[in-house]
């Protein structure tokens, strides 16, 4: 079986020729064509940096990275990435900082000025969604911590990628900030149908949202743990608070627990 | 009415502090070549206002001319050094120790070459004024965040997308701040050439007056160069408001 993002047995260390920081060694994960994946696994361990090597970013030392079938050797160009610093361009506003990947990704950047009114609709119907319709023309320092976060999640969605990757995108805000905003990332998941990779390290927010988890061990990083999540979709945020849910997030803190204490 | 005292704050505190000059040296009867009144400075100004005026503009000109020199030169260079590590690593050495030449020590060179007058007064301006742009440009496109530079990449975005999008708009705050910065130093850089080698300007008659012993002309210099000076500088800090508000507003991290 092959699926849409593929790392094979990749080992990647920092430093110049990789003589540094050794950050993943043995790391094999197969995440299939339309699936919602969940990283998660003790700090430090290389969450981060698996996500730079899936979206080309970095190259591993050894090993094989696969997106969509061909074999990674530089920047992807289809994935859309939020983090958990929003970095938004201070000098744009909201709506044009959102548009920002069509300046750069093909076909939209050829584009975008000759159907640049249709582009702005659909930047401002995706803003409306994530619940900021109304703030296009603000600047992000006129927007608290959460609607950045909004306007991030818009931002790594508007070119249509199919690849999502997002790592610790709602880390920073508050529980009801974030369970509103897992609740969008559900329905957008279920619309679009992208592969998602989502690093986080909420276990509740894992569960709920991922169709499977892989628990990382610590540094080096490796997959220890692959744990298929089987509720039904759509899922509400009720299911968060019954116990075969808890049971789950339980069992994974548990499988991390342990990795923290092996290194 | 705080606010409104504020306001008037330097406008009093300069006459507060012109009384106490012109005070002092009534009280103590302060010989005029040594420090001259305020008052005998303003009668110097209105009796040599042709030649002020005159030498005023050439001091202006000439700080002008390679104020901008340095702005088009600082610019090319300050993107060139942020653009590429290599170039970056070959230039940064040689510019520290170009910076470290006090720029006066070239000015004998300049007029070997030149002459004296103005060509020497706008190379020099040129020279001590270029190097605050090139770092203050190369600072603001070496510190794009890496995040904002990894979700570019990861469209595909090219190193030219990366200057265009995110680097050069990031960096025109650091070289708008940078516009106050050099043109207060081109302008001490050419009144320097004036002095030494030239025979206009400011500093030129500053020289002349001071060797026929007209000191409250010395003085009458001091002050149009202050003028200037602010002028100079209001310029550019209004400039800078106008082209980079939004670093204000938000702070730039
Ligand atoms: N650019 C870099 N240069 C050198 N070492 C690095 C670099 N980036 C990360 N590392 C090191 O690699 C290891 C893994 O880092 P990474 O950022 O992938 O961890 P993470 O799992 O994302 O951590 P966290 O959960 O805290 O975000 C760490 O020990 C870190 O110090
Ligand atoms: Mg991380």
């Amino acid at each position: 079986m092959t699926g849409f993002v593929e790392l094979r047995d990749v080992r990647l260390a920092y430093g110049p020729g990789g003589s540094g920081t050794l950050a993943l060694d043995g790391l094999t994960m197969t995440v299939k064509r339309g699936e919602f994946a969940a990283v998660v696994g003790p700090s430090g361990c290389g969450k981060s940096t698996l996500m730079k090597l899936a979206t080309g970013l970095i190259r591993p030392q050894t090993g094989t990275v696969e997106v969509a079938g061909h074999e990674v050797d530089g920047p992807v160009s289809i994935a859309g990435m939020a983090f958990q610093n929003p970095s938004m361009l201070p000098w744009r506003t909201t709506l044009r900082n959102v548009m920002l990947p069509l300046e750069i990704v093909q076909p939209h950047r050829s584009r975008l000025s000759k159907e640049r009114e249709a582009y702005q609709q659909r930047a401002e119907d995706l803003l409306a969604v994530v619940g900021l319709k109304g703030f296009s023309d603000k600047y992000p320092w006129q927007l608290s911590g959460g609607m950045q976060q909004r306007s991030n999640l818009c931002r790594a969605l508007i070119h249509d990628p199919t690849l999502l990757m997002l790592d610790e995108p709602f880390g920073a805000l508050d529980a009801f900030t974030r369970e509103e905003l897992w609740q969008v990332m559900r329905d957008l998941h279920a619309e679009k149908g992208f592969t998602t990779i989502l690093v986080t390290h909420d276990l509740r927010e894992a569960v709920f949202l991922s169709d499977r988890v892989f628990v990382m061990s610590a540094r080096p990083g490796k997959i220890i743990v692959e744990r298929s999540i089987d509720f039904g979709r759509p899922r509400p945020l009720d299911l968060t608070y019954e116990a075969d849910f808890n049971d789950v997030v339980h069992e994974l803190r548990a499988h991390i627990a342990e990795a923290r204490t092996a290194a | 009415m705080n606010e409104r005292w504020i306001k008037a704050a330097p406008w009093l505190w300069t006459i507060g502090l012109f009384a106490l000059w012109e005070g002092a040296v009534r009280i103590f009867s302060i010989e005029v070549f040594i420090l001259p009144a305020p008052t005998d400075i303003w009668e110097a100004i209105v009796k040599y206002w042709s030649p002020i005026w005159k030498n005023s503009l050439q001091t202006l000109l000439t700080t002008t001319i390679g104020f901008l020199m340095a702005v088009g030169g600082g610019l090319a260079l300050g993107l060139a050094i942020g653009w590429s590590r290599a170039i970056y690593a070959g230039l940064y050495p040689i510019m520290i120790g170009f910076n470290s030449i006090p720029k006066v020590a070239v000015v004998p060179i300049l007029v070997i070459w030149f002459g004296i007058g103005t060509v020497p007064a706008v190379l020099t301006a040129f020279l001590i004024a270029f190097f605050p742009i090139v770092v203050n440009v190369a600072t603001g496109l070496a510190t794009i965040e890496p995040e904002m530079e990894d979700v570019l990449r990861a469209l595909g975005a090219k190193k030219l997308d990366i200057m265009l999008k995110v680097g050069i708009p990031r960096s025109m705050p650091y070289f708008f701040g940078s516009l106050k910065i050099a043109i207060t130093l081109a302008f001490v850089g050419s009144v320097i050439s004036e002095t030494v080698a030239a025979n206009s300007g400011i500093g030129h008659m500053m020289l002349a007056a001071q060797s026929q012993f007209n000191v409250p002309l010395v003085w009458a210099g001091l002050v149009a160069l202050a003028v200037l000076g602010i002028v100079m500088y209001a310029a550019m800090a209004w400039l800078e408001m106008r082209m980079t508000g939004w670093a204000h507003r938000s702070g730039l991290h």
